[in-house]
Protein backbone atom coordinates (compact mmCIF):
# COMPACT_ATOMS: atom_id res chain seq x y z
CA UNK A 1 0.00 0.00 0.00
CA UNK A 2 1.15 3.57 0.54
CA UNK A 3 2.86 1.93 3.50
CA UNK A 4 4.17 -1.47 2.46
CA UNK A 5 5.59 -4.25 4.61
CA UNK A 6 5.83 -2.23 7.80
CA UNK A 7 7.82 -4.08 10.47
CA UNK A 8 6.64 -4.20 14.09
CA UNK A 9 9.68 -5.46 16.08
CA UNK A 10 7.48 -8.30 17.40
CA UNK A 11 8.57 -11.91 17.28
CA UNK A 12 5.00 -12.95 17.99
CA UNK A 13 1.78 -11.44 19.28
CA UNK A 14 1.47 -11.56 23.07
CA UNK A 15 -1.71 -12.79 24.71
CA UNK A 16 -3.42 -10.58 27.29
CA UNK A 17 -2.22 -12.88 30.08
CA UNK A 18 1.40 -12.42 29.07
CA UNK A 19 1.22 -8.63 29.28
CA UNK A 20 2.07 -6.56 32.33
CA UNK A 21 -0.89 -4.60 33.76
CA UNK A 22 -0.09 -1.36 31.90
CA UNK A 23 0.24 -3.02 28.53
CA UNK A 24 -2.82 -5.12 29.17
CA UNK A 25 -4.87 -2.03 30.00
CA UNK A 26 -3.63 -0.49 26.75
CA UNK A 27 -4.55 -3.56 24.71
CA UNK A 28 -7.98 -3.74 26.31
CA UNK A 29 -8.63 -0.13 25.35
CA UNK A 30 -7.60 -0.89 21.78
CA UNK A 31 -9.80 -4.00 21.76
CA UNK A 32 -12.72 -1.90 23.02
CA UNK A 33 -12.26 0.42 20.04
CA UNK A 34 -10.96 3.37 22.05
CA UNK A 35 -8.58 5.81 20.40
CA UNK A 36 -5.05 6.18 21.72
CA UNK A 37 -3.86 9.81 21.91
CA UNK A 38 -0.33 11.22 21.65
CA UNK A 39 0.71 11.67 25.27
CA UNK A 40 -0.86 8.49 26.58
CA UNK A 41 1.17 5.43 27.46
CA UNK A 42 1.73 3.06 24.55
CA UNK A 43 4.04 0.09 23.99
CA UNK A 44 7.32 1.10 22.39
CA UNK A 45 6.67 -1.30 19.50
CA UNK A 46 3.30 0.32 18.82
CA UNK A 47 4.87 3.77 18.76
CA UNK A 48 7.72 2.73 16.48
CA UNK A 49 5.51 0.78 14.10
CA UNK A 50 3.13 3.70 13.73
CA UNK A 51 6.04 6.05 13.23
CA UNK A 52 7.32 3.86 10.39
CA UNK A 53 3.91 3.39 8.85
CA UNK A 54 2.76 7.01 9.04
CA UNK A 55 6.06 8.46 7.85
CA UNK A 56 6.19 5.98 4.97
CA UNK A 57 2.63 6.94 4.11
CA UNK A 58 3.56 10.64 4.24
CA UNK A 59 6.65 10.13 2.05
CA UNK A 60 4.46 8.32 -0.48
CA UNK A 61 2.09 11.27 -0.71
CA UNK A 62 5.00 13.65 -1.25
CA UNK A 63 6.89 11.51 -3.77
CA UNK A 64 3.54 10.70 -5.38
CA UNK A 65 3.37 14.28 -6.62
CA UNK A 66 6.32 13.72 -8.93
CA UNK A 67 4.92 11.30 -11.56
CA UNK A 68 1.85 13.51 -11.97
CA UNK A 69 3.78 16.77 -11.78
CA UNK A 70 5.43 15.54 -14.97
CA UNK A 71 2.20 16.31 -16.87
CA UNK A 72 1.08 19.61 -15.33
CA UNK A 73 2.76 21.63 -18.08
CA UNK A 74 1.48 19.27 -20.76
CA UNK A 75 -2.15 18.76 -19.74
CA UNK A 76 -4.35 18.83 -22.87
CA UNK A 77 -6.61 21.71 -21.75
CA UNK A 78 -6.48 24.56 -19.27
CA UNK A 79 -9.26 22.91 -17.25
CA UNK A 80 -7.41 19.58 -17.06
CA UNK A 81 -4.31 21.47 -16.00
CA UNK A 82 -6.16 23.29 -13.20
CA UNK A 83 -7.68 19.99 -12.03
CA UNK A 84 -4.33 18.22 -12.05
CA UNK A 85 -2.72 21.10 -10.15
CA UNK A 86 -5.46 20.85 -7.50
CA UNK A 87 -4.95 17.11 -7.27
CA UNK A 88 -1.20 17.37 -6.88
CA UNK A 89 -1.68 20.12 -4.30
CA UNK A 90 -3.98 17.77 -2.38
CA UNK A 91 -1.19 15.17 -2.32
CA UNK A 92 1.12 17.73 -0.72
CA UNK A 93 -1.61 18.44 1.82
CA UNK A 94 -2.02 14.73 2.57
CA UNK A 95 1.70 14.45 3.14
CA UNK A 96 1.55 17.36 5.58
CA UNK A 97 -1.39 15.95 7.58
CA UNK A 98 0.50 12.69 7.89
CA UNK A 99 3.85 14.21 8.83
CA UNK A 100 2.05 16.07 11.62
CA UNK A 101 0.44 12.85 12.82
CA UNK A 102 3.85 11.13 12.85
CA UNK A 103 5.41 14.04 14.75
CA UNK A 104 3.01 13.45 17.64
CA UNK A 105 4.89 10.17 18.20
CA UNK A 106 8.15 11.98 18.92
CA UNK A 107 9.99 12.24 15.61
CA UNK A 108 10.79 15.62 14.08
CA UNK A 109 9.88 16.72 10.57
CA UNK A 110 13.55 17.19 9.66
CA UNK A 111 14.38 13.69 10.88
CA UNK A 112 11.70 12.27 8.62
CA UNK A 113 12.94 14.27 5.64
CA UNK A 114 16.44 13.10 6.37
CA UNK A 115 15.25 9.48 6.41
CA UNK A 116 13.53 9.95 3.06
CA UNK A 117 16.41 11.78 1.40
CA UNK A 118 19.03 9.34 2.63
CA UNK A 119 17.00 6.41 1.32
CA UNK A 120 16.59 4.98 4.81
CA UNK A 121 12.82 5.39 4.77
CA UNK A 122 10.69 3.85 2.04
CA UNK A 123 7.78 5.16 0.05
CA UNK A 124 5.28 3.19 -2.01
CA UNK A 125 6.74 1.12 -4.86
CA UNK A 126 4.11 2.49 -7.25
CA UNK A 127 5.73 5.90 -7.60
CA UNK A 128 8.85 4.45 -9.15
CA UNK A 129 7.14 3.91 -12.49
CA UNK A 130 7.23 6.51 -15.28
CA UNK A 131 4.25 8.51 -16.61
CA UNK A 132 4.72 8.19 -20.36
CA UNK A 133 1.46 9.57 -21.74
CA UNK A 134 -1.54 11.66 -20.64
CA UNK A 135 -3.47 8.41 -20.24
CA UNK A 136 -1.08 7.54 -17.39
CA UNK A 137 -2.48 10.47 -15.42
CA UNK A 138 -5.95 9.00 -15.85
CA UNK A 139 -4.70 5.53 -14.93
CA UNK A 140 -2.99 6.81 -11.77
CA UNK A 141 -6.14 8.51 -10.53
CA UNK A 142 -8.32 5.52 -11.35
CA UNK A 143 -6.03 2.67 -10.26
CA UNK A 144 -3.44 4.07 -7.86
CA UNK A 145 -5.80 6.37 -5.98
CA UNK A 146 -8.44 3.64 -6.21
CA UNK A 147 -6.07 1.18 -4.52
CA UNK A 148 -5.13 3.82 -1.96
CA UNK A 149 -8.79 4.35 -1.07
CA UNK A 150 -9.19 0.60 -0.47
CA UNK A 151 -6.49 0.82 2.16
CA UNK A 152 -7.27 4.23 3.60
CA UNK A 153 -10.98 3.80 4.26
CA UNK A 154 -10.38 1.15 6.97
CA UNK A 155 -7.46 3.22 8.33
CA UNK A 156 -10.01 5.85 9.40
CA UNK A 157 -10.84 3.41 12.21
CA UNK A 158 -7.18 3.00 13.20
CA UNK A 159 -6.55 2.94 16.96
CA UNK A 160 -4.19 5.92 16.91
CA UNK A 161 -6.27 9.13 17.04
CA UNK A 162 -4.07 11.53 15.02
CA UNK A 163 -3.59 8.98 12.22
CA UNK A 164 -7.29 8.10 12.10
CA UNK A 165 -8.26 11.79 11.94
CA UNK A 166 -5.74 12.49 9.17
CA UNK A 167 -7.24 9.58 7.23
CA UNK A 168 -10.75 11.04 7.54
CA UNK A 169 -9.61 14.25 5.86
CA UNK A 170 -7.63 12.36 3.24
CA UNK A 171 -10.46 9.99 2.33
CA UNK A 172 -12.81 12.92 1.73
CA UNK A 173 -10.38 14.24 -0.88
CA UNK A 174 -9.31 10.95 -2.49
CA UNK A 175 -12.65 10.38 -4.11
CA UNK A 176 -12.08 13.47 -6.27
CA UNK A 177 -8.71 12.02 -7.30
CA UNK A 178 -10.12 8.72 -8.44
CA UNK A 179 -13.02 10.28 -10.32
CA UNK A 180 -10.85 12.82 -12.13
CA UNK A 181 -8.66 9.93 -13.33
CA UNK A 182 -11.59 7.89 -14.53
CA UNK A 183 -13.01 10.98 -16.23
CA UNK A 184 -9.78 11.45 -18.20
CA UNK A 185 -9.98 7.85 -19.40
CA UNK A 186 -13.70 8.01 -20.26
CA UNK A 187 -12.93 10.96 -22.50
CA UNK A 188 -9.95 9.28 -24.14
CA UNK A 189 -11.64 5.94 -24.90
CA UNK A 190 -14.31 7.89 -26.80
CA UNK A 191 -11.60 9.59 -28.82
CA UNK A 192 -9.54 8.38 -31.77
CA UNK A 193 -8.34 4.76 -32.00
CA UNK A 194 -4.85 6.04 -31.16
CA UNK A 195 -6.17 7.67 -27.96
CA UNK A 196 -7.99 4.51 -26.97
CA UNK A 197 -4.80 2.57 -27.60
CA UNK A 198 -2.96 4.96 -25.24
CA UNK A 199 -5.46 4.11 -22.51
CA UNK A 200 -5.06 0.37 -23.04
CA UNK A 201 -1.29 0.80 -22.96
CA UNK A 202 -1.52 2.74 -19.69
CA UNK A 203 -3.68 0.00 -18.15
CA UNK A 204 -1.21 -2.64 -19.35
CA UNK A 205 1.64 -0.87 -17.59
CA UNK A 206 -0.19 0.21 -14.38
CA UNK A 207 -2.33 -2.86 -13.65
CA UNK A 208 0.31 -5.09 -12.06
CA UNK A 209 2.16 -2.35 -10.18
CA UNK A 210 -1.25 -1.31 -8.76
CA UNK A 211 -1.90 -4.84 -7.49
CA UNK A 212 1.60 -4.84 -5.97
CA UNK A 213 0.72 -1.75 -3.95
CA UNK A 214 -1.09 -3.99 -1.45
CA UNK A 215 2.15 -5.89 -0.81
CA UNK A 216 2.78 -9.63 -0.91
CA UNK A 217 0.42 -12.01 0.87
CA UNK A 218 0.80 -11.40 4.61
CA UNK A 219 -1.46 -14.10 6.03
CA UNK A 220 1.54 -15.76 7.69
CA UNK A 221 3.27 -12.51 8.71
CA UNK A 222 3.80 -11.83 12.40
CA UNK A 223 4.10 -8.11 11.65
CA UNK A 224 0.71 -8.13 10.02
CA UNK A 225 -0.83 -10.08 12.94
CA UNK A 226 0.73 -7.65 15.42
CA UNK A 227 -0.46 -4.60 13.47
CA UNK A 228 -3.95 -6.07 13.33
CA UNK A 229 -4.04 -6.74 17.07
CA UNK A 230 -3.02 -3.10 17.62
CA UNK A 231 -5.70 -2.04 15.13
CA UNK A 232 -3.31 -0.12 12.95
CA UNK A 233 -4.14 -2.51 10.15
CA UNK A 234 -7.63 -3.86 9.61
CA UNK A 235 -7.49 -6.14 6.58
CA UNK A 236 -4.96 -8.55 5.13
CA UNK A 237 -3.16 -7.55 1.94
CA UNK A 238 -4.90 -10.31 -0.01
CA UNK A 239 -8.34 -9.23 1.20
CA UNK A 240 -7.78 -5.68 0.02
CA UNK A 241 -6.28 -6.82 -3.29
CA UNK A 242 -9.31 -9.03 -3.93
CA UNK A 243 -11.67 -6.15 -3.17
CA UNK A 244 -9.73 -3.90 -5.50
CA UNK A 245 -9.83 -6.38 -8.38
CA UNK A 246 -13.54 -7.03 -7.87
CA UNK A 247 -14.27 -3.33 -7.92
CA UNK A 248 -11.98 -2.38 -10.79
CA UNK A 249 -12.54 -5.07 -13.43
CA UNK A 250 -16.14 -3.99 -14.20
CA UNK A 251 -14.88 -0.40 -14.53
CA UNK A 252 -12.27 -1.56 -17.05
CA UNK A 253 -15.03 -3.34 -18.95
CA UNK A 254 -17.09 -0.16 -18.96
CA UNK A 255 -14.16 1.61 -20.58
CA UNK A 256 -13.93 -1.20 -23.15
CA UNK A 257 -10.44 -2.17 -21.97
CA UNK A 258 -8.80 -5.56 -21.51
CA UNK A 259 -7.20 -6.24 -18.14
CA UNK A 260 -3.74 -7.64 -18.91
CA UNK A 261 -4.17 -10.87 -16.95
CA UNK A 262 -4.85 -14.15 -18.81
CA UNK A 263 -5.84 -15.80 -15.51
CA UNK A 264 -8.55 -13.27 -14.72
CA UNK A 265 -11.86 -15.12 -14.44
CA UNK A 266 -15.11 -14.62 -12.52
CA UNK A 267 -15.47 -17.24 -9.80
CA UNK A 268 -19.15 -17.79 -9.11
CA UNK A 269 -18.52 -19.75 -5.93
CA UNK A 270 -16.49 -17.11 -4.16
CA UNK A 271 -18.42 -14.25 -5.75
CA UNK A 272 -15.20 -12.59 -6.86
CA UNK A 273 -12.54 -12.75 -9.52
CA UNK A 274 -9.70 -15.23 -9.67
CA UNK A 275 -6.58 -13.51 -10.90
CA UNK A 276 -2.89 -14.08 -11.55
CA UNK A 277 0.02 -13.48 -9.22
CA UNK A 278 1.95 -10.21 -9.60
CA UNK A 279 5.67 -10.51 -10.31
CA UNK A 280 7.01 -10.27 -6.77
CA UNK A 281 10.61 -10.33 -7.99
CA UNK A 282 9.91 -7.02 -9.69
CA UNK A 283 8.21 -5.72 -6.55
CA UNK A 284 11.19 -6.50 -4.32
CA UNK A 285 13.58 -5.00 -6.87
CA UNK A 286 11.56 -1.75 -6.88
CA UNK A 287 11.38 -1.69 -3.08
CA UNK A 288 15.15 -2.23 -2.94
CA UNK A 289 15.67 0.89 -5.06
CA UNK A 290 16.00 -0.68 -8.49
CA UNK A 291 12.71 0.31 -10.11
CA UNK A 292 12.60 2.31 -13.35
CA UNK A 293 12.44 5.71 -11.62
CA UNK A 294 13.78 5.27 -8.05
CA UNK A 295 16.91 7.33 -8.64
CA UNK A 296 14.99 10.05 -10.48
CA UNK A 297 12.33 10.37 -7.77
CA UNK A 298 14.76 10.47 -4.87
CA UNK A 299 17.02 12.85 -6.81
CA UNK A 300 14.09 15.22 -7.38
CA UNK A 301 13.24 15.21 -3.65
CA UNK A 302 16.85 15.79 -2.62
CA UNK A 303 17.19 18.65 -5.10
CA UNK A 304 13.92 20.24 -3.96
CA UNK A 305 15.19 20.14 -0.37
CA UNK A 306 18.66 21.51 -1.02
CA UNK A 307 17.52 24.08 -3.63
CA UNK A 308 14.91 25.35 -1.17
CA UNK A 309 17.36 25.74 1.72
CA UNK A 310 18.11 29.45 1.01
CA UNK A 311 14.39 30.19 0.91
CA UNK A 312 13.61 28.39 4.16
CA UNK A 313 16.55 30.13 5.82
CA UNK A 314 15.43 33.46 4.39
CA UNK A 315 11.98 33.09 5.93
CA UNK A 316 13.52 32.27 9.30
CA UNK A 317 15.85 35.30 9.04
CA UNK A 318 12.85 37.51 8.21
CA UNK A 319 10.87 36.10 11.13
CA UNK A 320 13.82 36.73 13.47
CA UNK A 321 14.26 40.27 12.19
CA UNK A 322 10.59 41.11 12.65
CA UNK A 323 10.69 39.66 16.14
CA UNK A 324 13.65 41.76 17.20
CA UNK A 325 12.09 44.87 15.59
CA UNK A 326 8.90 44.30 17.53
CA UNK A 327 10.92 43.86 20.71
CA UNK A 328 12.86 47.06 20.01
CA UNK A 329 9.65 48.99 19.30
CA UNK A 330 8.21 47.79 22.56
CA UNK A 331 11.27 48.90 24.49
CA UNK A 332 11.12 52.31 22.79
CA UNK A 333 7.43 52.66 23.64
CA UNK A 334 8.10 51.96 27.29
CA UNK B 1 19.68 24.03 7.14
CA UNK B 2 19.90 25.99 10.37
CA UNK B 3 16.80 25.32 12.40
CA UNK B 4 13.46 23.63 11.99
CA UNK B 5 10.44 25.90 11.71
CA UNK B 6 8.33 25.90 14.84
CA UNK B 7 5.08 23.95 15.04
CA UNK B 8 1.73 25.78 15.03
CA UNK B 9 -1.70 24.45 15.93
CA UNK B 10 -4.42 25.48 13.52
CA UNK B 11 -8.01 26.35 14.45
CA UNK B 12 -10.66 26.99 11.82
CA UNK B 13 -14.11 28.53 12.11
CA UNK B 14 -16.48 26.71 9.77
CA UNK B 15 -19.15 28.45 7.72
CA UNK B 16 -22.01 28.26 10.15
CA UNK B 17 -21.27 30.49 13.12
CA UNK B 18 -19.48 27.72 14.99
CA UNK B 19 -16.54 27.92 17.34
CA UNK B 20 -13.03 27.77 15.99
CA UNK B 21 -12.11 24.12 16.02
CA UNK B 22 -8.71 22.45 16.09
CA UNK B 23 -8.01 20.90 12.69
CA UNK B 24 -4.33 20.02 12.83
CA UNK B 25 -0.89 21.54 12.91
CA UNK B 26 1.84 22.73 10.61
CA UNK B 27 5.33 24.20 10.54
CA UNK B 28 5.96 27.84 9.65
CA UNK B 29 8.68 30.40 10.41
CA UNK B 30 6.24 32.97 11.83
CA UNK B 31 2.57 33.59 12.57
CA UNK B 32 1.86 35.28 9.25
CA UNK B 33 3.27 32.38 7.25
CA UNK B 34 1.44 29.96 9.52
CA UNK B 35 -1.87 31.60 8.56
CA UNK B 36 -0.91 31.51 4.88
CA UNK B 37 0.09 27.86 5.07
CA UNK B 38 -3.02 26.97 7.07
CA UNK B 39 -5.12 28.49 4.29
CA UNK B 40 -3.45 26.16 1.77
CA UNK B 41 -3.29 23.06 3.92
CA UNK B 42 -6.62 23.15 5.75
CA UNK B 43 -9.09 25.23 3.73
CA UNK B 44 -8.73 24.11 0.11
CA UNK B 45 -12.45 23.32 -0.03
CA UNK B 46 -14.17 26.22 1.73
CA UNK B 47 -13.75 24.62 5.13
CA UNK B 48 -13.58 27.92 6.92
CA UNK B 49 -14.17 31.64 7.21
CA UNK B 50 -11.53 32.37 9.84
CA UNK B 51 -8.19 30.92 10.95
CA UNK B 52 -6.38 31.03 14.29
CA UNK B 53 -2.84 29.80 14.68
CA UNK B 54 -1.08 29.26 18.03
CA UNK B 55 2.47 28.17 18.68
CA UNK B 56 2.22 24.57 19.90
CA UNK B 57 4.77 25.35 22.60
CA UNK B 58 2.37 27.99 24.00
CA UNK B 59 -0.37 25.46 24.68
CA UNK B 60 -0.75 24.05 28.17
CA UNK B 61 -2.49 20.69 28.18
CA UNK B 62 -3.83 18.51 30.94
CA UNK B 63 -1.90 15.27 31.34
CA UNK B 64 -3.60 11.97 30.49
CA UNK B 65 -2.81 10.81 34.04
CA UNK B 66 -4.89 13.68 35.44
CA UNK B 67 -7.99 12.39 33.68
CA UNK B 68 -9.42 10.80 36.82
CA UNK B 69 -8.93 13.67 39.28
CA UNK B 70 -10.11 16.22 36.69
CA UNK B 71 -13.17 14.58 35.24
CA UNK B 72 -14.39 11.85 37.57
CA UNK B 73 -15.99 14.27 40.09
CA UNK B 74 -18.63 15.30 37.55
CA UNK B 75 -19.75 11.70 37.06
CA UNK B 76 -21.67 11.67 40.33
CA UNK B 77 -23.47 14.95 39.65
CA UNK B 78 -26.22 13.68 37.40
CA UNK B 79 -28.55 16.39 38.70
CA UNK B 80 -26.68 18.79 36.41
CA UNK B 81 -28.57 17.26 33.51
CA UNK B 82 -32.19 18.36 32.97
CA UNK B 83 -33.30 14.75 32.47
CA UNK B 84 -32.57 14.15 36.19
CA UNK B 85 -35.87 15.87 37.03
CA UNK B 86 -39.20 14.25 36.27
CA UNK B 87 -41.74 16.83 35.21
CA UNK B 88 -45.33 15.50 35.07
CA UNK B 89 -46.86 15.29 31.60
CA UNK B 90 -49.69 17.66 32.52
CA UNK B 91 -47.16 20.45 33.07
CA UNK B 92 -46.36 20.30 29.37
CA UNK B 93 -43.11 21.21 27.69
CA UNK B 94 -40.42 22.61 29.97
Amino acid sequence: MYAQMVKTDSARVKTLDEMDPVERAFQERVDAGQKIEPKEWMPEGYRKTLMRQISQHAHSEIVGQLPEGNWITRAPTLERKAILLAKVQDEAGHGLYLYCAAETLGISRDEMYEQLHSGKAKYSSIFNYPTLSWADIGAIGWLVDGAAIMNQVPLQRCSYGPYARAMVRICKEESFHQRQGFDILMKMVKGTPAQKEMVQDALNRWWWPSLMMFGPSDDASVHSAQSMSWKIKQNSNDELRQKFVDQTVPQAEYLGLTVPDPDLKWNVEKGGYDFGEPDWTEFFAVIAGNGPCNAERLGARQRAWSDGAWFRDGLVAHADKMKSRRAAAQVAAE
Amino acid sequence: MSSEWPLWEVFIRGQHGLNHRHVGSLHAPDAEMAVNNARDVYTRRNEGVSIWVVRSSDITASAPSEKGPLFDPSNSKVYRHPTFFDIPDEVGHM
